[in-house]
């Protein structure tokens, strides 16, 4: 993992100090809310329904033991015992006091953590890869760009009042598990003639007008990468739309003047960003490359799990993925129980994944995407003992993937830009496909719920899509079927008209026996659902 | 506003009012110009050679076109003032200044006390801009700070 050098480690000090200033000078009268709002927000600080939330950055989703510590002692001293893990492989606290908030960033400080740029019309967290560095599928690991982005974007003095916010995902495999082409930039690393650089992909998005993004630069090597970005940005800050929020993110622009003129206006300001002597040499990826080496795995590690105990083996089919070195697996803890909130984990429960990490996975986690954690690098010998450990805390819910590991955002219970609720009918759903053989019998099954337009629960990638959305003063859930955030990407369709919170359980459950009668061997329901179209599950929706 | 401009110059205050950016094109000998949101100030770039001021105006703060717009001036060499007006707040200085502005003219009094301690409160920057600070990723690889 990356370590702090006394440079990174002044930088995040020295905006703990700002921040506590910032909050001085608000909680004195010295500036307006208006004025503080910005400020606050460009460190996570959001004023919800009930109290303040800081969102807490997981560069690229990747935490040690400590720093895993470090977010139960912050659930513990200053929120009601537990956090939430957001689809931007970032936590937040629901029930943060205002004038504790500084001592809050003093205390992640201490472990290499920081709020940065986790709000505000900025570039935010670089997200990643939760299996990086471990995926057998994998061309190069992506946390080293990850990282050289988090210090180029970090105060970055020209995109600090960016038309809207800006999210930029960096992948190294084949495989897309960080839904890269749903974001505002997707940098895909390859490695062409020997030369390791990057294909772009620019202006995708969810939100109230959902894009898959558009590849705009086919190879950018590594040596040219932050002035190609910066030359991405510029274009954006300058000519992305102001005048409507709705319409101010880069896919608006994109959409509007095309990829291929975006593209061309891009390189030409590229070919004078260029002349500037911006881009880090070589030596600096090697640098931080160095912190991201293989850890010491056991070359002589067995390569055999112990499947006797049936409920183990079920949760080992579901939860481990294969790992590219012999002997090892990666884990996916679901923090998604049947009864639970989606991405919600106690104190304790961090405690236990922080222990679990330290001692069984080279004190490495990471966060996924989808809201849950995961263990990157456990020996095949020592799973039986995670499990057990898992299981023990509430954390051995062995649904990876299938319909209960569904990703919701907060919704109408703690935020407040949501019209509806999303965790009651997550919880809902999760309780009418309680049978566990009953969700492996759907098989893949990617189920995604937002509270409101703005879309931070994924529904237009979900293979099953609810948008819940505030109908004359009633909660109501649209339907869409046929999204992915994966490498074979796509925007879901809405059925027909909405239903009620009980009509939607009903409708998932009525898509779902679609998918059992039509499909054919090996296909999941995304691809039956591509091969047979909406009309069958229109027909048994609304007859 | 306030009486003066804040500067970090040492040459005097430039004294002509500035003109639009459609009435500067449309002249040949205004040394001051004011530069909206909406402007390309790539306009100017032929021109550099006899503006002594560059007004970039930020009618509300949350608009940041005006920061490409400075680092574009100064990229293309222009060394005159460079001042951004209106709702500039003192958070936004030091972002502003790695820009290339070097006077301010904001348009509620910006309390020094407050402005002198987030001058000097970050002693390193991760990424090169239009101002001398050297970014961190050259002095870790043994380039002196300037």
């Amino acid at each position: 993992m990356y370590q702090y050098d006394t440079y990174d480690q002044s930088i995040v000090d020295a905006r703990v100090e700002e921040f506590r200033d910032q909050v001085k000078r608000r909680l004195a009268g010295e500036i307006t809310e208006d004025q503080f709002k910005p400020l606050r927000l460009m460190n996570g600080l959001y004023l919800q329904l009930h109290a303040y939330m800081l969102r807490v950055a997981v560069p690229y989703g990747t935490l040690s033991g400590k720093q895993m510590h470090m977010l139960a002692h912050v659930a513990r001293k200053y929120d009601r015992g537990y956090g939430h893990f957001t689809t931007r492989q970032n936590i937040q606290f629901n029930w943060i006091k205002l004038d504790q908030a500084p001592d809050i960033l003093a205390e992640l400080a201490t472990v290499e953590m920081h709020a940065i740029q986790t709000s505000g019309n900025c570039i935010r967290n670089i997200s990643s890869d939760q299996f990086a560095g471990a995926a057998a599928d994998e061309v190069t690991d992506p946390r080293p760009w990850a990282e050289l982005l988090r210090q180029w974007s970090t105060f970055h003095p020209e995109f600090t009042y960016l038309p809207r916010k800006f999210k930029i995902a960096v992948i190294g495999a084949d495989e897309d598990r960080a839904a890269m082409r749903l974001h505002d930039i997707g940098i895909q690393l390859l490695t062409r003639d020997g030369r390791l650089g990057a294909k772009i992909y620019v202006g995708g998005g969810m939100g109230r007008t959902p894009f898959v993004a558009p590849e705009i630069k086919d190879f950018v090597t590594a040596d040219d990468l932050m002035s190609y970005l910066e030359a991405c940005l510029r274009v954006y800050n300058r000519y992305g739309r102001r005048d409507n929020i709705y319409k101010a993110r880069i896919k608006i622009l994109i959409h509007e003047i095309g990829a291929a003129e975006y593209a061309r206006q891009v390189e030409e300001e590229f070919a004078h960003v260029k002349t500037l002597g911006i881009d880090p040499p070589l030596a600096e990826l090697e640098r931080i490359s160095a912190f991201f080496a293989p850890p010491a795995f056991d070359a002589d590690a067995p390569d055999t799990i112990d499947r006797s105990d049936p409920d183990f083996a079920v949760w080992v089919d579901q939860n481990v993925r294969p790992h590219k070195q012999p002997g090892y697996a990666i884990v996916t803890i679901s923090l998604k129980p049947t009864e639970g909130i989606p991405g919600d984990a106690s104190a304790d429960q961090l405690d236990v994944m922080a222990d679990l990490g330290t001692r069984y996975s080279f004190d490495e986690l990471r966060v996924t995407h989808a809201q849950n954690i995961v263990l990157p690098h456990v020996r095949k010998a020592d799973l039986y003992a995670v499990w057990q450990a898992l299981d023990a805390a509430g954390l051995a819910t062995a649904n990876l993937d299938l319909i209960g590991d569904i990703i919701a955002c907060p919704g109408l219970d703690y935020c407040a830009l949501a019209n509806a609720r999303s965790i009651p009918v997550a919880q809902k759903i999760a309780n009418r496909f309680a049978d566990l053989g009953r969700q492996r019998e759907l098989g893949e099954l990617k189920l995604k719920i937002s509270g409101c337009i703005n879309a931070c629960g994924h529904h237009h990638a979900g293979h099953i899509g609810i948008l819940g959305v505030d109908k004359k003063g009633i909660e109501n859930y649209q339907l869409s079927l046929g999204g992915s955030g994966a490498e074979d990407a796509s925007i879901a369709k809405i059925t027909g008209p909405g239903f009620d919170e009980d009509g939607i359980v009903d409708a998932v459950e009525t898509v779902t026996n679609v998918y059992l009668e039509r499909r054919e061997a090996g296909e999941r329901f995304l691809d039956t659902y591509r091969r047979v179209g909406m009309e069958p599950f229109k027909v048994a929706l609304y007859g | 506003m306030t009486d003066s401009p804040l500067r970090f110059r040492d040459d005097a205050p430039h004294e002509e009012p500035a003109v639009t950016l459609d009435a500067f094109l449309g002249q040949t000998n205004a040394t001051a110009v004011r530069i909206e949101p909406g402007d390309d100030v790539r306009a100017l770039l032929p021109h550099l050679g006899q503006l002594a001021l560059v007004e970039v105006a930020f009618p509300a703060f949350r608009d940041g076109r005006g920061y490409s717009a400075a680092r574009i001036l100064r990229e293309a060499g222009y060394t005159g003032e460079l001042r951004a007006e209106g709702d500039v707040l003192v958070d936004q200085i030091v972002p502003m200044r790695r820009c290339g502005f070097d006077s301010f003219a904001p348009r509620t009094e910006i309390d020094s006390a407050t402005l002198h301690a987030s001058l000097s409160r970050y002693e390193h920057v991760y990424q090169g801009a239009a101002d001398r600070a050297v970014p961190v990723w050259k002095l870790r690889h043994g380039q002196p700070r300037s």
